[in-house]
């Protein structure tokens, strides 16, 4: 059987590779490795070279970089048709890019392109003989789907914070890739790019601390932020809170907001619907602080402390900031 | 202005969700349906697009005759046409995406909206596989959009921590996210007079599977945990077991 080469795209943002490229790209030459392929690493944008051979260190054995200053303003059609060209120059047959908000935007349309399917928003890969079984959580993580692609390519999206981003070997040769797009290319584009100085996302964070209704009010958020910073922490929401105007849409977690899986989940003043669970259970370990013993996040929780937000939260807060974390 | 709002009909929020006897789809029974919350948000964009720049909207959806019901609530909201792309078959995001291409194509809109994500499935793809079918320009979670009258587009769109401000142009697929609108609730007279609208329904094109369900399952269960204790004394405790035990921090 011929060699099945995987490309692994690979975002920048600032000049920098985001974390769940980094994860991509070390889960994507695991799978190359199984088949017994090569591992080709894609970056396309704007001055995207400095930094590429960097992706070596995380699995890839080559790196394709299409720098262009047309696309110095990112336009999702124009970076489809880009990895679509060297996916098929490659002869890659697995595509994979992260389920970040830029490669959710990009995959459908590299898909169509190769006349792949798509397996959207995967947490794990496993092989069965050479098919890659890829698992997706469906209702919010309320049940896990194992789905199989049947076309000759194939493309995947990963979630972030998911696969780890082991560094491991020695930059990669960078090779220079031109790819010649039209006008028609890039109608869609980005003008600005407004990224909030602070606090991480919720879909990247580490850690997330998270409010609901037991805070009691808007202006006791104030206890949530100091200890999410106190962490280094994002701060999340629950549906009630969000939808009360407390706190803005972009920190929902739950079914109608974001998915998260987070080393640490802190849920405080938060009962635990169904919804919220769905969206943050997946939490490699959860923390629930709550004055209710019967509310169900206790139910899911690794460690809870039945009690007042408003005694614990500053009490928390202040050890962690004593032992200097 | 020719508007296309594509709409699901899923499980309730606050459903349990069980595995159906052949494990590869979710038990139906008991199950309450709603339309899709982001869908909801689409419907409402379409209605504002329309009411601003006059022409009509048209709500389609793809699935079973259960569908029916969402179609119904989106003329209650004040959509003009309902159309159900029948198909009781199984399909995955390609082959809906595919199904409902085919029928907007001949519609010629001006404007497609779709929910970020319809909340079942949860890929968030079908929008922009749509988009790619009909080879229109898409901007997904759509947080803000504003349509000038030459058909050129400045929306925002939501990404990690912060927004994109992306310029585009008419025709275009837009996947709506929480924040672009308060969707309205249908009035009584809105819902009186879907009643009496007729939901057109025809056969879905078919189209080919691509993703195949190995198996459908619920996560592994977690084990309850500790209660460390019940006041700011606890705190020690909880700070030394996140530390030592967890590694976490």
């Amino acid at each position: 059987m011929a060699a099945m080469n995987v490309l692994a795209f690979a975002e920048e943002r600032g000049g920098k590779f985001k974390k769940s490229s980094l994860e991509t790209v070390r889960a994507a030459r695991r799978i190359a490795d199984a088949l017994g392929g090569e591992c080709v690493a894609l970056v396309a944008g704007s001055g995207v070279t400095a930094e590429a051979a960097g992706l070596g260190r995380y699995g890839a054995g080559r790196v394709i970089a299409v720098d262009d200053p047309g696309l110095a303003q990112h336009s999702n059609s124009a970076v489809a048709k880009i990895i679509a060209e060297v996916a098929r120059s490659e002869r890659a047959t697995l595509v994979f890019l992260p389920a970040s908000q830029m490669g959710k935007d990009i995959a459908p349309r590299v898909a169509i392109k190769l006349s792949a399917g798509l397996a959207a928003d995967c947490v794990a890969l496993r092989m069965e003989g050479n098919d890659v079984i890829a698992t997706r959580p469906v209702f919010a993580g309320k049940a896990l789907l194992d789905v199989r692609i049947s076309t000759p390519v194939k493309v995947f999206t990963l979630r972030p914070n998911t696969f780890n981003a082991a560094e491991e070997g020695a930059d990669a040769a960078v090779e220079a890739r031109s790819v010649p797009l039209d006008p028609g290319d890039t109608v869609t584009r980005v003008k600005e790019v407004r990224v909030a100085a602070g606090r991480p996302d919720v879909t990247e964070a580490d850690i997330i601390v998270s409010g609901g209704r037991g805070m009691k009010g808007p202006e006791h958020f104030v206890l949530i932020e100091r200890l999410a910073d106190a962490l280094g922490a994002g701060v999340g929401a629950s549906r009630a809170v969000v939808d009360a105007g407390w706190r803005p849409h972009d920190e929902q977690v739950g079914q109608t907001g974001k998915t998260v899986s987070p080393t640490l989940y802190i849920a405080c003043g938060i009962s635990g619907a169904v919804q919220h669970l769905a969206g943050m259970s997946s939490s490699k370990f959860i923390v629930a602080v709550n004055r209710d013993k019967d509310a169900p996040i206790f139910q899911i929780a690794d460690y809870g402390i039945v009690g007042d937000v408003f005694d614990v939260l500053p009490a928390l807060t202040e050890e962690l900031r004593k032992a200097g974390k | 202005m020719k508007v296309v709002v594509c709409i699901n009909h899923v499980p309730d929020t606050e459903t349990r969700i069980r595995v159906g006897p052949d494990g590869t789809a979710i038990d139906r029974a008991g199950v309450n349906f709603m339309m899709s919350p982001y869908d909801e948000i689409a419907v409402e964009e379409g209605l504002r697009i329309r009411d601003k720049f006059k022409g009509d909207v048209t709500v389609i959806s793809l699935g079973p005759d259960a569908n029916k019901e969402t179609l119904r609530k989106a003329l209650a909201m004040g959509a003009d046409r309902a159309l159900l792309l029948r198909d009781d078959g199984v399909r995955d995001s390609y082959a809906i995406a595919s199904g409902l291409a085919a029928e907007i194509k001949g519609l010629l809109p001006d404007v497609v909206l779709f929910g970020k994500q319809s909340i079942d499935y949860d890929d968030g793809q079908v929008g922009t596989l749509v988009a790619e079918l009909l080879s229109y320009p898409s901007v997904a979670v759509v947080v803000k959009l504003e349509i000038q009258e030459d058909g050129s587009v400045v929306c925002e769109r939501e990404i990690e921590g912060g927004h994109e401000v992306v310029l585009t142009r008419l025709p275009a697929v837009f996947l709506a996210q929480k924040g672009l609108n308060d969707p309205r609730y249908p009035s009584l007279k809105g819902i009186m007079a879907a009643k009496n609208k007729p939901i057109e329904e025809r056969q879905a094109a078919p189209a080919d599977v691509r993703v195949h369900t190995v198996v459908l399952r619920k996560p592994p269960a977690k084990n309850p945990g500790r209660i460390v204790g019940t006041d700011a004394t606890a705190v020690p405790e909880l700070v030394r077991l996140l530390h030592e035990e967890a590694k976490v921090i």
